[in-house]
Formats: C-alpha cells, sequence, structure tokens
C-alpha cells in the first residue's frame, strides 16, 4: 500500500472533534460560492488527531500524543489491512527542549513500513507507555532507553538498567550529559 | 546415613547460577543467570554491557569518514558489511552516483566476508558440542580469505575498505585469481564439513528438536537473519531491499520451517552454497572504471532522516540518522541483529537443560560487541 493509503486508514481511527464543529457551524451551501469556501474552512483544521508527513524522511511519519500512544499501537498491529507486526527499530531521541521516541514499523505480509514518532516536554519524569504486550521485542529495547535517557515506561515487566550498572547517575545519551573525567570535547 | 537424609536438602529447590561473563560457550563477556532446578533451566536472564563503549555518543562529534572506522568493531566478524551500511546511508542521502564497478567489487567483497564468518561459525559451533576437530577445519579455510583480504584492503579482520563514495584503493591484481582459486577449493570442503559433522548421529540428537522457535515468535521478537529463516520467516534484507549489485544475480533464500536448531545449522550451510554461487556470477565481469567519486572533504548531509538496512552475516543491521545538516549526525541508531535475537533465549531455553541452552547460544550465532556497541 502507498503513503496516501496508509495516511486515509490510518487518520480515520483517530478523527478530530475540531473538523466536526467547524462543519457544523457553516451553513449548508446552496451556491457555489459557498461550497468552495466550507471546503476551505474544513481543509485548514487537520481531520484527525494525527499528524503525518512525508518531508525529510523515505517513510510516511506519524506523530501522535502520548496518551493515544498505545490505542494507535495496537491498531496498527491487529488492522488487516494494515498488519504492522514487526517492530525493527526502537529509538530514544533527544530532541533539544523535548524527549521522544521513535518506532519503526514493518508488516510481514504488505512489506511497507511506517515511522511513528511521540514526544514529551517533561524532561524530570518522562513517561510512556509500553508496547511489550504487542511486540515482545520492546522489553529489550525500552530498557535500553530507559538506561541512556531515563524514559520510564508504564506496565513494563521489568524495568532496570541493562547496560549500565546500578546506581548510575544522569542518563548518558541526552544532549546535557556532563562526564568531565569521561568525555572529550573537542 | 539413609539416602533420604541425603537427598532431602537437594529436593527441587531453585538456585541461581551465573554463567559469568568469562565463559568458552557464550562467545563473548555476556553474563547469564540462570535459575535452575537440578539440571532443567526455568529462567536466563541476561546481563549486558561489559564491552559497552559508547559508540553512539562517539558519532555525534565524529564525521562521516570517522563513523565509518567505528562501525568495523561493533560486528567485527562481517566489518565490510556494516561499513557499507554507512557509506550506503551517507550516499543515498548525497544521492550520489556509485560506479557499477564499485558496487560489484563491494558484493563480492561482502560475500567473501559472510562465508568467512559462517566458517569461523561452524568451528566453534563443533566446539560448543563437543567435536574439537571442526575449529581447526574451520580455520584453516578461513585463512585463504583472510590472505586475499591482507592482499587487497590491508587488514585481516577489521577491513576499513569502504569510504562514503567508493573504496579507498583499487583492487589488487592478484584479487580475481586468488578468489576463483579460493571457490575452488572451497566446493571441495563444504561436503567434508558434512561429513564430518552433520550426520553424526551424536550432533543429530543434540541438535535436533532442541530450541524450537515458532514463526510468530520469530516475528514477534524481532528476530532476523537465519535464525528468522530458520523457522520459515523470509526476511533477507537482499531479495526485499536490495543494495549495491546484489539486484544483478540470482540466488535462492534459504529457508526451512521446523525453527529447531538443526534447521538453523542447515540455513547458514546453505547459505554457503548460495554466497559461492553469486562470487562466481559477479568475479569474471567486475565493470572497468573509476573506484571512487569525489565528495567534498567535509561531508554534510541534507536536513532528515536516513535509514539503511543491509544483510551481515547474523541479520539484519540497520543505520538511522538523524541530521540537522551541520558536520556531525544530531543522532545515529544502529539497529544491530543479536540484540533482537538475544532477546528470544528466555523463549527457547526454558524448559531444557544446560546442555540444550549452549547448543541454541550457538545457533543464534552472538556476537557481543554487536549487541553491546
Amino acid at each position: 500500500m502507498n503513503n496516501s493509503e496508509l495516511q486515509n486508514i490510518i487518520g480515520s481511527w483517530f478523527p478530530n472533534p475540531e473538523a466536526n464543529k467547524n462543519s457544523e457551524v457553516t451553513e449548508v451551501p446552496e451556491t457555489e460560492e459557498d461550497s468552495e469556501e466550507k471546503v476551505k474552512v474544513q481543509e485548514s483544521t487537520n481531520p484527525s488527531l494525527l499528524e503525518f508527513t512525508e518531508e525529510g524522511s523515505q517513510f510516511l511519519n506519524i506523530s501522535v500524543k502520548p496518551e493515544h500512544l498505545h490505542q494507535l499501537m495496537s491498531q496498527l498491529k491487529d488492522n488487516n489491512e494494515t498488519n504492522f507486526d514487526y517492530l525493527f527499530c526502537l529509538s530514544g531521541v533527544d530532541w533539544g527542549e523535548e524527549l521522544g521516541i521513535v518506532y519503526h514499523l514493518e508488516s510481514t505480509n504488505h512489506r511497507h513500513i511506517v515511522v511513528v514518532k511521540v514526544k514529551t516536554t517533561d524532561r524530570e519524569t518522562p513517561t510512556f507507555d509500553t508496547v511489550y504486550d504487542i511486540w515482545p521485542t520492546a522489553e529489550f529495547h525500552e530498557r535500553e532507553v530507559f538506561d541512556f535517557f531515563g524514559i520510564k515506561f508504564n506496565n513494563h515487566p521489568n524495568l532496570k538498567y541493562l547496560f549500565l550498572t546500578e546506581g548510575w547517575e544522569g542518563y548518558p545519551l541526552r544532549k546535557d550529559y556532563v562526564d568531565e573525567i569521561n568525555m572529550v570535547i573537542k | 546415613m539413609k539416602p533420604e537424609t541425603i537427598n532431602s536438602n537437594f529436593k527441587s529447590e531453585e538456585y541461581f547460577i551465573n554463567m559469568g561473563p568469562q565463559h568458552p560457550a557464550t562467545h563473548g563477556v555476556l553474563r547469564l543467570l540462570l535459575t535452575i532446578d537440578g539440571e532443567i533451566i526455568k529462567k536466563v536472564e541476561p546481563d549486558l554491557g561489559y564491552i559497552h563503549r559508547s559508540i553512539e555518543k562517539m558519532c555525534e562529534r565524529d564525521s562521516y569518514q570517522q563513523i565509518v572506522h567505528l562501525t568495523d568493531r561493533m560486528d567485527y566478524l562481517s566489518s565490510h558489511i556494516n561499513n557499507e551500511a554507512v557509506c550506503l546511508t551517507v550516499e543515498n542521502a548525497l544521492e550520489l552516483e556509485i560506479p557499477e564497478r564499485v558496487k560489484v567489487i563491494r558484493t563480492i567483497i561482502g560475500e567473501l566476508t559472510r562465508i568467512a564468518s559462517h566458517c569461523l561459525w561452524w568451528g566453534v559451533m563443533g566446539m560448543d558440542v563437543g567435536a574439537l576437530t571442526t575449529y581447526f577445519y574451520g580455520f584453516r579455510d578461513r585463512e585463504m580469505i583472510n590472505d586475499i583480504f591482507e592482499e587487497t584492503c590491508g587488514a585481516r579482520l577489521t577491513m576499513n575498505y569502504n569510504i562514503p563514495g567508493g573504496l579507498m584503493y583499487n583492487i589488487h591484481p592478484n584479487f580475481v585469481k586468488r578468489t576463483k582459486d579460493f571457490i575452488a577449493h572451497f566446493k571441495t570442503k563444504i561436503p567434508e564439513y558434512d561429513r564430518l559433522l552433520t550426520g553424526n548421529v551424536i550432533f543429530q540428537k543434540r541438535m535436533k528438536g532442541v530450541g524450537i522457535l515458532t514463526k510468530e515468535d520469530a516475528i514477534a521478537f524481532g528476530a532476523s537473519g537465519p535464525v528468522a529463516r530458520g523457522s520459515g520467516y523470509s526476511c533477507d534484507v537482499r531479495k526485499h531491499h536490495p543494495y549495491s549489485a546484489i539486484d544483478k544475480v540470482t540466488f535462492k533464500e534459504a529457508l526451512k520451517t521446523e525453527g529447531d536448531s538443526l534447521a538453523r545449522y542447515e540455513v547458514r550451510i546453505q547459505e554457503m552454497w548460495e554466497s559461492l554461487s553469486i562470487i562466481e556470477q559477479l568475479i569474471d565481469n567486475i565493470p572497468e572504471g573509476e573506484y571512487k567519486v569525489a565528495t567534498n572533504a567535509v561531508i554534510k548531509l541534507p536536513k532528515g532522516e536516513f535509514y539503511q538496512k543491509v544483510e551481515t552475516a547474523r541479520g539484519e543491521l540497520g543505520v538511522y540518522v538523524i541530521s540537522t545538516g551541520t558536520k556531525n549526525p544530531y543522532r545515529l541508531k544502529f539497529r544491530s541483529p543479536g540484540f533482537s535475537n538475544l532477546s528470544l533465549l528466555d523463549n527457547i531455553a526454558v524448559g531444557g537443560k544446560i546442555g540444550d541452552l549452549v547448543a541454541s547460544m550457538a545457533t543464534l550465532d552472538l556476537v557481543i560487541p554487536d549487541i553491546d556497541r
């Protein structure tokens, strides 16, 4: 399936209540000029709560808010038309002011790939929902993100340090990590 | 003393045993915490980080030519293919046109690396289940490949022959002849390996029906490479997302459906035959031309995100680069095949004995620096 079909299907699972409100407020068009105006007003608000973009990347990118994350992921896997059952990369990213996670998903029968991104501005106690119950491979990947970024996951079966020793202070892969002894600043 | 009083302390109590970081069967510094009851395993928990060298953090301060040198040290048995992954990411992002000669040479050396890695795997596999002779046979054949690499690339193991834009030097004039001699020699060796180990009744009993991995579990745990192909999941990156000169050759993907250790073993032996056939199709027709394309001295990728998949000897390696237009990447992530393959060890080892754990781990073919990065 190509990116626009995927965008239509996935976007329809999370309809934006703002888009429906605007169409109720405008009057029913009777002339052609009115209908063009109504179309313009509807297009300016996003029809879905998710954001889709393809610029700067080879795959379709979906940005989702943290509270819809688990629901979106289980629908991406269970729906027969999308059927994303292979999670092949889970990376944590420090975007500067926000912390986020990027998921790369692939489908084994349709062979299409999609990227899901989620961000939070809370740098003190960032928390997301785990996707371990959907894809068991996420257990080790989420432990690695917890080690290096300090992001906690709700309902994770075994959230403890994987690479670093217990009691390590700081989160090494964040951009504001300082270590005078080991890091050489060029 | 009565037998009951001697045995009463050892009546099915679970206890911890450390299969410690220094152990000949764990192939690297991997620590496994085993919870066992007698000799039956109840739980396996890996403890990693003994060879973590913060490669991803170092890459945020290095230029792209320097990053290529760091990738050899991750999975050192398929180092050329790791280098190729980073070079392909940079070249696709900059949209460079790579000459055909470079693509064909990269594929030939990549397949030679795969054969060398599988030779070492076979030797160590036999040693783990008790057949020590196989170690020497595997290394003897691998020496021929190492000598070919030393003449052309300058090093035996961590080759660093790829740069973004092409190759570092032209191939040595002896390269084609020595590779052809090697192919003729190795074609008589794989049947010898089969006669020595595969049909042996002790080997068959230790591998058949041991460590079964179903196809649904292989997909759910993110397995890739021969581990997933032994369970019937067709995941060869060379077939689904071809790169370099792979789309010019025809080869069969090795697939088995039983999912036990013997199936994974047979997939790798089949892969050695297929690699020989790929090299044979390419070695006589290396196109003439340049061996590299000029790039800037300081490479800056355009703003955006890039992902490149390649097939190493262990499975699918992914390189994920987020770039903001400067000369260093903003974030670089390596999706290593061993990391996901290790997570299914708990699934396949529980319920078996410690000897079965050793046999299953040998067929998973883990290289710990690849997992720890």
